[in-house]
């Protein structure tokens, strides 16, 4: 299947081994990996030549080449580089005197209205006393639709009934924030096109009769090489002061990211990664870099097993997979686990596609309502048969089944899902061990 | 009986060229005055290529492969210059759109014929819907809209609109209801009143999302249960910014709902959409029309020559 950007690159280094020095031919060769993974993660070509060069400037330049060995020291010049560029995580700015407009700007479709409600939400869970407003008069039910997300977020909405003039509906909602002692006002914005000069000049005027505090461009994740010129337009037009990346719930690397930065030098301030309106994170600039170049999102995944996995449960865990004692019980108990850390799809979508993640197949992915059945399936085997599967043979199915309201496929169906994550924990043990991905071995619990 | 996706009128065409010319990039515009002339065929030409077809979103397999196959013709001395050249890669990216099987369209079924409009969010499912329903209105069909999208607040008022607007009847429960019941409900009542073409409308949801993807299986079960054979089509709503997510869009809404077609939306904007080269590469799924802008008859047939044409015209 897909080769993995490590792979390639120790592909590219291999001839290397033994030379400890860095060619530039040898150089070239891991670059042109490199732009070929920006390329599949949706960096725009420009971005990603530009990007390359630098790389190279710096890699030839550089004085450590000679201590990592040379893939990694690639690796690592590309992920600094790619992090500088991407900035540090960045506050939202209130202004000097409530109430602070934040403008929520962006094309069609990408997100504008369910952030805003977001953000209602995120604000008054952070101290403020948010109001929302849409001066979105063109599409069907977009009013409707702001006024119903603020219901459900317990957020005030300025309905801007009566008019269709956008100045008019803020305006309203500036006396409103006024008399009702709000300290932000989010205006959410219809979609529109950067090339669509009236409905740019609407924004501009927007603008000016607002001093927005924030001009907040919302992009969709899986935006491909036209981000440059969608954001660039909007930035050119508005000054844009930040962006939120949204839908990096599903597999979309994201790379329009890196395009945005580059052509508004705004730093993505949020991340969208869900439809509910708590689904709102602030942006991790580490994180998106693994995700951009296709390896996966180490450090969120740690994070989050750290958060929820008690150290000692860890470090037993960590044993288990090392000695090979992974029995049924650990596996129900790492099902338990695993729903209080989140869904499995945004689990598995945190998952390096490397070693052996990268053999998972994609329908391994187990379904939320399954795992109950298969905490049921687990629960109708005795002690012993859960310390021992090799025990349970085809009578012995037929039981559990027959307990668990299940049927004997459903059990095998288990069985081999447990056999799997034994077969892949064994792997991942010893890779731990001998410290192939550095920091995997905090997830185990070994501190 | 009416033609749900053959029609193919001049003006129409003259349209989607247009609209496609408007969304030229710069690149696009250099490649062409490099193209035109004999200027012979080297390098940097090649080079200038590939970026064009990269800045366009066909992604770095696809890309690979034509230019490859490009290559090896020059190498050949086939393609002495940069207007033979140029022939050749419209001629193999024709090739990979034209590729899809012409669509079933035309049978006559004794049952309403149903339509599912499906893809990830906000790529404008339900605007198509609006715009499909009235042209199929247009044609003299009695077309049923369902509001089978329960979930997204206003989904439901935002369809409604649009029913409005094509002058066609609308299906819905309240928000929150089940999605696959709402299909029932308007599968049945199609049928009772008669109505040629039920469209359909569901929520986005992201492919990564396997209780979702499952809900859309269910969805589908139930239709069938209603009109044998149901859903006839299920066309894929595709953003035309979509990067090279769009593939892996293309490919699990194709596994797990079966889809028969797609629309890409959004063309009247700056990206060319050109990820659906690469879908059409690998999944034979024909692009069966363009979204153009939000008004009600802004969605045309799609037409491969046309499109290839505006790209490299
Ligand atoms: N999965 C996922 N879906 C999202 C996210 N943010 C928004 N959506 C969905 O994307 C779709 C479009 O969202 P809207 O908020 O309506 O987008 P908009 O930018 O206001 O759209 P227009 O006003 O029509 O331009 C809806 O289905 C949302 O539920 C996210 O972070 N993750
Ligand atoms: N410029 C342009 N905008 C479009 C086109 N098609 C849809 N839109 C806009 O894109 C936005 C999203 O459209 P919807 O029809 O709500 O998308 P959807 O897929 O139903 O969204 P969800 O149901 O939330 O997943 C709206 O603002 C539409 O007006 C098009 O062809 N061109
Ligand atoms: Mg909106
Ligand atoms: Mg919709």
């Amino acid at each position: 299947m897909f080769e993995t950007l490590t792979d390639k690159l120790q592909r590219a280094f291999k001839n290397l081994r033994g030379q400890g020095k860095l060619s530039e031919e040898h150089l070239d060769a891991a670059l042109g990996e490199i732009r070929e993974a920006l390329l599949d993660g949706d960096v725009n070509l420009g971005v990603a030549e530009e990007f390359i060069a630098h790389v190279r400037a710096k890699a030839l330049g550089s004085e450590v080449l000679l201590q990592l060995s040379p893939d990694q020291q690639v690796v690592k010049i590309v992920r600094d580089e790619l992090g500088d560029l991407l900035g540090r995580e960045a506050r939202p700015q209130f202004g000097s005197r409530p109430p602070a407009v934040w403008l929520i700007v962006g094309l069609q479709g990408s997100g504008k209205t369910t952030s805003t409600g977001k953000l209602g939400k995120w604000l008054s869970e952070h101290g403020h006393r948010p109001i929302v407003v849409s001066t979105d008069v063109y599409r069907p039910a977009a009013r409707e639709q702001l006024a119903q997300v603020a219901k459900a977020t317990g957020t005030p909405c300025w309905p801007g009934t009566g008019t269709d003039k956008p100045l008019e509906i803020v305006r309203g909602a500036t006396r409103e924030a006024k008399l009702s002692a709000s300290d932000v006002i989010l205006v959410d914005t219809a979609g529109r096109l950067h090339i669509d000069e009236e409905l740019m000049n609407e924004l501009s005027m927007l603008k000016r009769e607002l001093n927005p505090a924030e001009i907040l461009f919302v992009a969709d994740a899986m935006t491909g090489q036209d981000a440059v010129n969608s954001a660039g337009e909007f930035h050119k037009r508005l000054g844009v002061t930040g962006v939120i990346l949204t839908k990096l719930d599903g597999d979309a690397r994201g790379g329009a990211a890196l395009s945005i930065r580059k052509v508004t030098g705004a730093p993505v301030k949020f991340v969208g990664v869900g439809e509910k309106y708590d689904a709102l994170e602030p942006f991790l600039p580490d994180r998106i870099v693994s995700r951009i170049l296709g390896m996966g999102d180490v450090l969120g995944l740690i994070e989050r097993a750290e958060k929820t996995i008690d150290a000692k449960q860890a470090r037993d865990l960590e044993r288990k997979m090392r000695e090979d004692e992974f029995t049924l019980e650990d596996f129900r108990d790492q099902l338990r686990q695993i729903r209080k850390m989140g869904s499995i799809e945004q689990l598995m979508g945190m998952l390096p596609k490397v070693g052996p993640f990268a053999k998972i197949p994609k329908d391994a992915a187990i379904d939320e309502k399954q795992l109950t059945s298969v905490e049921a399936i687990i629960n109708s085997m005795t002690a012993r048969e859960r310390a021992d599967s090799n025990l349970i043979d085809g009578k012995r199915r037929k039981r559990i089944a027959r307990g668990s309201g299940t049927t004997v496929q459903e059990v095998n169906q288990v069985l081999k899902q447990y056999a799997d994550m034994r077969r892949m924990m064994k792997q991942y043990g010893s890779m731990a061990k001998a410290g192939r991905l550095r920091g995997l071995g905090k997830l185990a619990g070994m501190k | 009986m009416f033609s749900l996706f053959t029609k193919r009128e001049g003006s129409l065409l003259d349209r989607l060229k247009q609209s496609v010319a408007k969304t030229r990039t710069e690149i696009a515009a250099r490649v062409e005055q490099l193209l035109t002339g004999n200027r012979p065929v080297d390098a940097e030409l090649l080079h200038q290529l590939e970026a064009a077809l990269l800045s366009a979103d066909v992604g770095v397999r696809t890309t690979k492969e034509v230019l490859a196959a490009l290559r090896e013709q020059v190498n050949q001395h086939k393609l002495e210059d940069a207007a033979a050249l140029k022939q050749e890669l419209k001629r193999q990216v024709l090739k990979i759109l034209e590729a899809p099987a012409a669509p079933p369209d035309g049978q006559p079924t004794a049952a309403p014929r149903v339509i599912f409009v499906v893809g990830v969010n906000g790529t404008g499912k339900t605007t198509t819907i609006g715009k499909l329903a009235n042209r199929l209105k247009g044609e003299g069909a009695r077309v049923v809209l369902c509001a089978a999208d329960t979930f997204r607040a206003a989904a439901i008022e935002q369809l409604e609109v649009w029913a409005r607007r094509a002058e066609v009847d609308l299906i819905k429960q309240k928000s929150g209801a089940d999605p696959a019941a709402v299909v029932f409900d308007a599968l049945s009542a199609a049928c009772s009143r008669g109505a040629d073409v039920v469209i359909v409308d569901t929520a986005g949801r992201l492919h990564t999302k396997s209780n979702l993807m499952a809900e859309l299986e269910k969805m589908k079960r139930t239709a069938a249960k209603v009109v044998p054979g149901a859903p006839h089509d299920v066309l894929l709503v595709l953003d035309a910014t979509t990067g090279q997510n769009g593939l892996n869009q293309a490919r699990e809404f194709f596994s797990h709902a079966g889809v028969t077609g797609i629309v890409l939306t959004k063309l009247d904007g700056t990206a060319k959409g050109g990820i659906v080269v690469a879908i059409a590469r690998e999944l034979h799924l024909p692009i069966r029309f363009v979204g153009t802008g939000e008004k009600v008859d802004d969605l045309v047939p799609f037409d491969a020559q046309t499109y290839v044409n505006s790209l490299f015209d």
